[in-house]
């Protein structure tokens, strides 16, 4: 596939830390004259932009967080007047208030050039069908990826989430090439595809770009048996652009690609801040290089992941993000024990033939922290014989144990009576109170 | 020759079994027989039904997991040693019951018994040598 950039994308990394160093100069210079919660963080950390002379002295920042971005709701982050703001986007506030970022006119371009490159690693080009199925709206996922769509001439169906039987017949009809969508929400479509009796081996899909959550290994195989495509990850958040910061190539689909010379992307000890070396596992935080409306410094993501320079097959000199492995925020202490949802979810696929629906019920009895794993039936693994599933049961509850160290009571419920969401997956109930 | 049964997967939960009887009832299904199988949590209902297709097509449009097996179903005189009869030259060639449930026959006093057994050809070939009638899915459907 041509690399949609190729003179960035596949620029020496001597030549990009050059232009990293100079944007990171002027965005710092920026900040600090433009938006008062920058100007001070760098005065309490004795800082001035002086002080920016090569790009390890942005260890010497104060880190940015979600809670700096609510406490300046709903405008206090801008960098701009808003006569320079012609887009707002904001968070879902599934974990308290909403945040809100800005684009100018030329971050808008931005990101559609980030996210042309995107869909570029994944494969489409001129010519390809677009099928859009992140929600428009203040979301970012919808109108990032009808941008960048629209910025690499491929033809966009801008069909949305939700009226999930009304996709499949678009997809039947205007023969779309390229999926988008959050991989739950694509997995509850490929279930209500199937149950319409629409195989997608007739589909047209070569590639699908799944992300706005995190997703599995297992997923993938998932996803790529069932959807009959090739299917990619891709990163991003509204507060550092959205959709776009990262993404996996087609060829080796082993590991995200993150635009250097529009963001520096570092690893640290999510307990002591510490930035940590290539290899090492940690949280990703993210600077602008490049943003206008919205600069980031620093940004705390909560994702967990870790970075790979080895050079990639595909050509890029970009470095590569693993798989976010997870959130610092939704992982679960149960008994003391960290518990990623994901890792849940590898011990389910591993024991079904069918992708489960899952969810996590975190409670209390006594002192004592209880999870409960329910998992949907289906018609893969049931049997008449209750002995046979108390023994898929036990098994689950077995592996979970083993892998996680912590102990289970697995349930088998009936069929769609966990939550399906348009978005992004319910995973964890927590009842406790702490 | 075997007979085929229905299982559904259901939830322990209040009402559960009602639902799934005004199902059938709405689908105008007969049950014939059934036996629920439960632990704390969830059960497995199986079910001799005049029509299983329908059966499973009204459950299955309810959302609800539906299986299907095989059962060998046996009609066994009302008379002391009646089902000893047919279970003796079972197990005595290592033929064993994973399950059973019965039902009247509603043509003569006899009762018809289900099993699942642990080797169903076996099985069949011990009854037809002991002259036992079994009775297929063709017959429930037609009593």
């Amino acid at each position: 596939m041509p690399i949609f950039d190729i003179d960035f994308e596949t620029m020496p990394r001597e030549g990009l830390e050059a232009i990293q160093l100079r944007r990171l100069q002027t965005t710092i210079a920026r900040v600090y004259a433009t938006v008062p919660f920058y100007r001070q963080q760098f005065d309490n950390a004795g800082i001035t932009p002086k002080d920016i002379q090569s790009l390890k002295d942005l260890q010497h920042i104060p880190f940015t967080v979600k809670q700096d971005l609510r406490d300046n709701y709903p405008y206090g982050m801008f960098a701009v007047p808003m006569e320079q703001v012609v887009r707002i986007h904001a968070s879902s506030g599934t974990t308290g208030q909403p945040t809100v970022v800005g684009y100018t006119r030329r971050d808008v371009d931005t990101w559609a050039n980030l996210m042309a490159r995107s869909l570029a690693a994944a494969g489409a080009g001129a010519g390809d069908i677009i099928h859009n199925a992140f929600g428009y709206g203040l979301f970012t996922g919808g109108l990032g990826a009808h941008y960048g769509a629209e910025r690499l001439g491929a033809s966009v169906i801008p069909v949305s989430g939700g009226n999930t039987k009304r996709q499949i017949t678009i997809m039947k009809d205007f023969k779309p090439t390229i999926l988008c969508g959050t991989p739950s929400y694509i997995l509850h479509l490929a279930e209500v595809a199937d149950d319409m009796g629409v195989d997608f081996k007739d589909l047209f899909f070569k590639s699908g770009i799944f992300g706005a959550e995190p997703w599995t290994e297992n997923m993938r195989q998932e996803l790529e048996s069932k959807l009959h495509l090739k299917a990619v990850d891709i990163y991003g958040l509204s507060e550092i652009i959205g959709p776009g910061v990262s993404i996996e190539c087609k060829e080796e689909q082993n590991g995200l690609h993150v635009f250097e010379d529009h963001f520096i992307v570092e690893i640290i000890d999510p307990e002591t801040g510490e930035v940590l070396p290539y290899g090492e596992s940690g949280e990703l935080v993210f600077t602008s290089l490049t943003k206008e409306a919205f600069p980031v410094i620093r940004y705390r993501t909560r994702d967990i992941s870790s970075l790979n320079p080895t050079p990639c097959a595909c050509g890029r000199t970009f470095v590569r993000m693993t798989k976010p492995a997870g959130r610092t925020d939704d992982m679960l202490i149960i008994r003391g024990v960290n518990v990623f949802p994901s890792q849940i979810e590898s011990v389910l696929m591993e024991n079904q033939t069918i992708r489960p629906h899952y969810q996590l019920e975190v409670d209390r009895k006594g002192n004592l922290d209880t999870l409960t794993v329910k998992v949907e039936i289906n018609e893969g693994v049931f049997s008449d014989d209750i002995k046979s599933l108390q023994t898929m049961e036990n098994k689950i509850a077995h592996d979970i144990k083993e892998m996680l160290g912590v102990t289970a009571k697995v349930r088998l419920v009936e069929p769609k009576t966990i939550q399906r969401s348009q978005g992004k997956a319910v995973r964890v109930i927590d009842k406790r109170n702490f | 020759m075997l007979a085929e049964q229905i299982s559904i997967f259901i939830e322990n939960k209040e009402g559960r079994l009602a639902e799934v009887t005004a199902i059938l009832r709405d689908a105008d299904v007969n049950i014939r027989a059934l036996s629920l199988a439960d632990t704390t949590d969830f059960g497995v209902l199986r079910l001799i039904v005049n029509d299983n297709e329908k059966a499973e097509q009204a459950l299955r449009k309810e959302g609800f997991t539906v299986g299907r097996t095989k059962v060998l179903a046996v009609e066994v005189s009302d008379e002391p040693g009646g089902l000893n009869k047919v279970l003796d030259p079972l197990w005595m060639q290592n033929v064993n019951v994973e399950y059973m449930y019965a039902f009247a026959n509603p043509q003569c006093k006899n009762a018809i018994m289900v099993f699942r057994f642990d080797d169903h050809d076996k099985a069949l070939e011990i009854l037809e040598k002991h002259q036992i009638k079994v009775i297929t899915t063709e017959d429930i459907s037609r009593l």
